[in-house]
């Protein structure tokens, strides 16, 4: 059973450090345990979006790439 | 005679030390406009990664904290003609090269527009929402005869360099 999206942001078009900065802000706004969605074009978000999971203990769940447009799916760590 | 009272230090938890990573101490020396950009894509990233960031403004590094509109600062003709020379304000800085009386500056504008980076404008405003902490150098302020009313809003209250260095113990250290 695939869990709801609580937000999506689109941040395409946008590069550093928007992408980060700009999730940064919403995930702030979610509850610990809800899902974050993602859409961004910058190809430096890949490894920036890892990085930045790795620091902050927000789990990226999911990472594809659809015609240039990548998805992330991140769950806001349990505080 | 005065007795000096000494309060017994608090035992550290070893589990607390700082690893080095968690805070961010960026000292903003330069007022060239790439080097306060850079400055305010790292303080805007690392705060975005969960890092406790100060910004140490301090020297020409000390303009981006001047409002836009304020034209002209200081209390006496040479700080009032240094200001005329470099102006505060973070969107008037200008690039240490290749600025070519401005031009070089619009391109490099126009062209992160057009590629929707942000302004360091923006980024300043970003990090202050992020909760940056945007702490004056008070010498460089009274050398330079700025006064409160100069600076943009959510500025800290300025301290000397004990302050800085007692922040960047343990932490992540740039000099910009």
């Amino acid at each position: 059973m695939e869990a709801t999206i609580a937000l999506s942001l689109d941040l395409k078009g946008l590069s550093c450090p928007l992408p980060i900065a700009k999730t940064a802000q919403a995930i702030r706004g979610l509850q610990p345990g809800e899902l974050l969605e993602v859409l961004a074009t910058d190809p430096g978000s890949v490894p920036d979006f890892q990085a930045w999971s790795r620091s902050t203990g927000n789990s990226l769940l999911e990472q594809t790439e659809d015609a240039g447009v990548f998805r992330f799916v991140i769950k806001k760590k349990e505080s | 005679m005065s007795v000096a009272v000494v309060e017994k230090p608090a035992v550290k938890p070893v589990a607390a030390e700082p690893q080095g990573g968690d805070r961010v101490v960026l000292i903003s020396c330069s007022g060239d406009l790439e080097k306060v950009w850079a400055t305010y894509i790292i303080a805007t990233t690392a705060a975005a990664m969960g890092k406790d960031v100060m910004i140490f403004h301090t020297f020409w590094g000390f303009l981006p904290l001047v409002r836009d509109d304020v034209g002209t600062f200081g209390q006496n003709w040479m700080q009032k003609m240094m200001s005329r020379m470099n102006h505060g304000g973070i969107s008037h800085m200008k690039l240490s090269q290749m600025n070519f009386g401005g031009v070089g500056k619009a391109m490099m504008m126009r062209l992160a527009k057009d590629k929707h980076d942000a302004s360091p404008r923006e980024l300043q405003q970003m990090a202050r929402d992020l909760g940056v902490r945007l702490v004056p150098c008070q010498m460089s302020m009274d050398l330079m005869g700025i006064t409160k009313d100069d600076l943009i809003e959510g500025v800290e209250a300025p301290v000397g360099a004990a302050s800085m260095l007692a922040e960047a113990q343990g932490a992540i250290t740039l000099f910009i």
